[in-house]
């Protein structure tokens, strides 16, 4: 593979300085200003699994860039040549690629692993795991409905008499069960600082889960290539404390009675008939 | 070369001819008046001529227009004239009015929050700014019912009055809620994903 054993140290040993450098640089500073952010506890885990992705990367990002550059400066034509020369025959090289081959399986196969592991956890809980999701956080939980349509979400609280409101607020401290569903095309419910993203389906229960912690707001965005307003499909959600949350759905249950009559009964996913001009 | 450049101009003059924006004029300090009609084919007047539309009435004329230009911080008084008939909401929270001056609409002099969701023709909905209006459908046993925009005043339709205030300056878009494009799978397409018809924004500067 190489046209000389010498280019093939020096690349190696590009690539060892180069990661032993560029390492700490991701694990101290890039990797804790990874997205979502540590708003929760599903954020943080997802922060610590896209540092770990970025870890296992790096030797490989360096070991290309540095080939790159290594090809760039030593395999340049010389100053003055103009007629064009072949480069050394190449034969293979046994020991490079069984390295190649065995480093790149390794790192695939720990990915698998990790990524397993860690979507078996709360970790990675956050995403839509389904109407049954393997990993069910214990404890009492909130259950709030997400109703994707194009092009708004609106939410139902299902303990709190199935009212729907246009806002999605959240008590602090309060085990959250997501229940993501949609009346016409896929959209992807996405609660960024939460850590939470489902999809949004029609005719499907989508179940995440996330226990916000910090007062705040946070921001919701459609993640879902849904149809001409996908882009404008965002809104802001707040974490609020239990009384301020407690007030605020009184007064939501207040301000929409007079369609509390009109909506079907409270369900994991709905299927309305078509509208009358459907075609 | 020159057909192909001609070949382009018309590609681009097609691809930029939208509707053209109505800038709708201070009646009142603070206050403008703005006059819809929704139609169930919007005829000669767009493109695709069987297509549901919004108009907008502009020195007593009709036009083909859903970019609308209103000031900041004052309230929009809109009268909508629906002449189009009922649909049906898929969701039948959003037949509850939102974000209106006074916390409720008119439909033909009567003040509401909410309609049978089964009876809206469509909403007229600003998201960003919170509003959100269901219009009446006209019944389908109604005289004289309206085929082809713009419909006259002697035609079945509904009138739906309200008020919402505009807030800061911001490039807000408007939508229909109500799936209610004509031969389009669940009423979804064409004209609900086509600004000039269902669609369209409210700049407000």
């Amino acid at each position: 593979m190489w046209s000389r054993s010498s280019d093939g140290r020096r690349i190696a040993a590009i690539t060892v300085i180069g990661t032993a450098i560029v390492l700490p640089l991701v694990v101290f500073v890039l990797g804790p200003n990874m997205p979502p952010g540590k708003a929760t506890e599903v954020a943080k885990g997802q922060v610590t699994d896209n540092t770990v992705l970025l870890v296992v990367m790096t030797p490989f990002t360096v070991f290309i860039l540095g080939y790159l550059v290594y090809a760039i400066v030593v395999f340049r034509a010389p100053k003055g040549e103009t007629e064009l020369r072949d480069g050394a025959s190449m034969r293979g090289h046994m020991p490079s690629q069984i390295a190649w081959l065995v480093t790149t399986t390794a790192a695939v196969l720990f990915l698998a692993i990790f990524g397993t592991t860690e979507l078996l956890a709360n970790n990675g809980a956050g995403s839509g795991s389904g109407p049954n999701p393997v990993a069910k956080p214990s404890g009492a939980m909130l259950p709030v409905q997400v109703i994707g349509q194009q092009w708004e979400f609106t939410y139902r609280y299902p303990t709190y008499g199935g009212v729907e409101t246009a806002e999605l607020v959240l008590p602090a401290g309060q085990e959250v069960a997501f229940h993501v569903t949609s009346l016409d095309v896929v959209h992807s419910f996405w609660a960024y600082e939460l850590g939470v993203k489902a999809d949004a389906n029609p005719g499907v229960d989508n179940v995440a889960y996330v226990k916000p912690t910090k007062i705040g707001t946070f921001q919701i965005r459609c993640a879902e290539l849904c149809g001409l307003w996908h882009g404008y499909m965002f809104d802001t959600g707040r974490v609020v404390g239990a009384a301020d949350f407690n007030t605020w759905i009184a007064a939501q249950r207040k301000q929409f009675a007079g369609v509390e009559k009109y909506l079907p009964k409270y369900s994991p996913s709905y299927s309305p008939d078509p509208t009358f001009r459907a075609g | 070369m020159l057909v192909v450049g001609v070949l382009i101009g018309i590609y681009v003059g097609f691809l930029t001819n939208g509707p053209t924006p109505y800038r709708v004029p201070v009646a009142n300090a603070g206050s403008v008046d703005l006059t819809l009609q929704t139609v169930a084919a919007v005829g000669p007047l767009a493109p695709n001529p069987t297509w549901v539309s919004y108009l907008v009435r502009e020195s007593g004329v009709w036009h083909r227009s859903t970019v609308w230009t209103v000031p900041a911080n004052s309230l929009v008084h809109v009268t909508l004239y629906n002449f189009d008939g009922q649909s049906g909401l898929r969701n039948p929270f959003l037949a509850q009015a939102r974000g209106l001056v006074g916390g409720t609409f008119g439909l033909n002099g009567k003040q509401l929050t909410v309609i049978n969701p089964d009876a809206a023709s469509h909403t007229f909905a600003i998201p960003q700014l919170g509003v959100i209006v269901p219009i009446q459908g006209v019944d389908d046993n109604a005289p004289k019912q309206c085929d082809l925009a713009p419909c006259p005043m002697s035609n079945a339709h509904e009138t739906i009055t309200f008020t919402f205030r505009t807030g800061k300056k911001g490039h807000y878009r408007w939508q229909c809620f109500v799936p209610c494009a004509a031969g389009f799978v669940y009423g979804f397409g064409g004209p609900m994903q086509t600004i000039g018809y269902m669609d369209g924004y409210v700049d407000v500067v």
